[in-house]
């Protein structure tokens, strides 16, 4: 993929007794469309509206969002079957067509 | 020449990939609809039935609307996914999480709300909807 950029999502995996607690903090305007900037004129919505996260290569979560999330996203969960080397990634796309990618060898 | 524009072409057509396997995939109808019952019945919710085994950490007061933390945990067997609303937001539906069984139906995300409004969850198990509310009074909105 040409547009990925991996600088865009922060993650932290650690494990909690048999779950690894996840943390993802994504960078990213997540603009309404309904904000006026300094001139008065609308600024253009601009928001994340898939987030996917796979484990080895199976999708564990999936999330749409609308412009309700809060700018810069933060999202955690927890993964329940998750061992040390599993291979954890998480993906998103927002509607002007961008994305990014980050991804973690669980310890 | 020629060799340029095919490279263009093809760059083009990668970047366009996922703007419309993107738009075969989220709810648009839903997302864009003003009223909650319209994004309810866009997600295909009926017969809610009201549950305490749905858990809803919010602040009982929100300074700023732009940001406010929600926690919410599903106990709730088969739970397959849950919507999120804030009732009272210009468009209500906040988002729609879809778990497999290798995660715990719980998040914590954070939200914009634009007045004092519930906070509604729906859980779907199967084919039943499972709804909880919390309430969150919010002193400055946060929807611009």
């Amino acid at each position: 993929m040409v547009d990925m950029d991996t600088n865009l999502i922060r993650m932290r995996a650690q494990p909690n007794g048999e779950l690894v607690e996840v943390k993802l903090l994504m960078q990213h305007p997540m603009e309404t469309g309904r904000r006026k900037n300094e001139a008065g004129l609308l600024v253009d919505a601009h928001f994340i509206q898939l987030v996917t996260i796979t484990l080895n290569g199976n999708i564990v979560l999936e999330a749409q969002w609308g412009t309700g999330v809060a700018k810069d996203p933060y999202l955690s969960f927890a993964l329940k079957n998750a061992k040390a080397g599993d291979l954890l990634e998480v993906t998103w796309h927002d509607n002007m067509g961008q994305s990014a990618q980050q991804r973690v060898r669980l310890n | 020449m020629q060799r340029r524009r095919f490279l263009l072409g093809m760059l083009a057509a990668m970047v366009l990939i996922p703007v419309k396997v993107l738009a075969a995939i989220w709810n648009k109808a839903a997302f864009e609809s003003a009223q909650l019952d319209d994004a309810s019945r866009h997600l295909a919710i009926n017969d809610e039935i009201p549950s305490q085994d749905i858990v809803i950490k919010v602040p009982k007061r929100a300074e700023n609307g732009a940001v406010v933390q929600v926690e919410i945990t599903s106990h709730i067997a088969n739970t397959e996914a849950f919507a999120i609303f804030a009732e009272k937001n210009p468009t209500p539906l906040i988002a729609n999480y879809m778990f497999s069984d290798g995660v715990l139906p719980h998040i914590v995300t954070r939200i914009k709300m634009a007045e004092t409004s519930d906070i509604k969850v729906v859980v779907k198990s199967g084919e039943r909807y499972f709804v909880q509310s919390a309430r969150v009074e919010v002193l400055e909105g946060g929807c611009g």
